[in-house]
């Protein structure tokens, strides 16, 4: 999971407080495993000082100072080459994915086209594994069975995504930045 | 490579549902592509439109330069005989007939002799892992020795084209396995064209390229997708 790029992502949806922020993140790609403030606040500055996010606002608040944070030009390139390049294709890669189809859900992206590629991905893989298969020895081939399995386990994932695409764009968009 | 067989905006209903909305798939001389696709997307009656199997109730089908929409039901079947091979997901084998006469049946369908026939099936058994089994009926095979002799069937008559609708479909994924080597080697080895509509990306994994079907619709996106 890339917590810079998802937050970039959000950030792309609609400009936002360091709060809000990690509100989103834990809504949406936090289930179990929160983002704490710290780490939330010092991502932020490292996507400022690379300019990949600027302040607009600083606003007082009960205690500190709110920032409010908009995407840069070259932060939303990052975003968009990011979204649209497959995952490598190894094993247990479902978080990662995951916050792709979503961010990209969220940001009219097309998350059909990015599966698709996603499968080419992992096919080209797997079709390079079952050439290993046809060719080694036993050893060779449980140990392709094994990544093959995997690999196959993550397109049934893609291939479900596919199928609830609607339901889930549906889904998120009712949660407003 | 040149196309031996081609699908251009084909369309097919099943009287008010549409099961083809315009495929179009290009398949080269002694390539194996995979048809993949959700359950009711139209991979199968796609493979049986290219097959001559089914007509199309628009755009064209070409099989090595000849448009299948202008032959009669009778020469369609004599392309599907002559020229193509078929293995389903359940071999479909004739149960009256010994395994041995099961793989000579397409050359006994061409009008080869009896003996000639039974002798070239006969050769496939050795090849395929068979030996032993040839006087066997279907009901006495294991799954995956009933799809090996399928397989045997679909190849025996050297087809150009050999159409595979989900051949490990009824198989655990070892005995699928075998078939699918043995159906790729033997494949290339003849140099034969292979169709293989599958839901299986581990079988998918043994052709050249893969190509998605979706409501009907051959989808093949761009290798790059533009950010």
């Amino acid at each position: 999971m890339s917590v810079p790029l998802t937050l970039l992502g959000l950030l792309e949806r609609a400009p936002s407080h360091g709060y809000d922020l990690k509100r989103d993140y834990d809504t949406f790609f936090g289930v179990g495993r929160s983002l704490p403030f710290g780490q939330v606040y010092a991502t932020l500055s490292r996507l400022t000082r690379d300019g990949k996010v600027v302040m607009d606002e600083v606003s007082p608040g009960d205690g500190p100072e709110r920032k409010r944070y908009v995407i840069t030009e070259q932060g939303a390139t990052e975003v968009s080459t990011w979204l649209a390049e497959p995952v490598a294709p190894e094993p247990h890669l479902q978080s990662i994915l995951f916050t792709k189809v979503v961010l990209a859900l969220m940001l009219d992206r097309p998350a059909d086209a990015y599966l698709d590629g996603q499968r080419r991905s992992h096919l080209a893989r797997m079709r390079e594994l079952t050439t290993v298969k046809q060719s080694g020895g036993l050893i060779e081939k449980m140990l392709a069975d094994h990544a093959l399995f995997h690999l196959e386990a993550d397109l049934r994932w893609v291939d479900a995504t596919t199928a609830r695409l609607d339901a889930l764009r549906t889904e998120i968009r009712q949660v407003k930045p | 490579m040149t196309a031996i067989l081609s699908a251009t905006g084909v369309e097919l209903s099943f009287g008010a549902t549409p099961a083809l909305r315009g495929a179009d798939l290009s398949v080269a001389e002694g390539e194996i592509v995979a048809v993949m696709g959700p359950s009711g997307s139209g991979k199968s009656t796609l493979l049986h439109c290219l097959a001559g199997i089914l007509a199309p109730d628009a755009g064209e089908i070409t099989f090595d330069g000849v448009r299948l929409n202008d032959l009669s039901e009778n020469a369609r079947s004599e392309l599907r005989r002559d020229r193509f091979g078929f293995v389903f997901q359940f071999g479909q084998l004739v149960p009256e007939l010994t395994t041995v006469e099961n793989v000579a049946l397409p050359l006994l369908l061409a009008g080869v002799r009896r003996d000639a026939a039974i002798r070239r099936a006969r050769e496939w058994f050795g090849r395929l892992g068979l030996d032993g089994l040839e006087t066997r009926r279907s009901g006495e095979l294991s799954g995956g020795q009933a799809q090996r002799v399928a397989l045997a069937r679909g190849l025996v008559a050297g087809p150009r084209v050999l159409f595979a609708d989900e051949p490990t479909g009824a198989l655990d994924s070892l005995t699928g396995e075998q078939v699918m080597d043995l159906l790729v080697a033997t494949a290339r080895d003849q140099g034969t064209t292979v169709v293989l509509v599958t839901h299986e990306a581990r079988v998918a994994a043994y052709a050249d390229r893969e190509v998605m079907v979706r409501d009907g619709r051959v989808t093949t996106p761009a290798e790059a997708v533009a950010p």
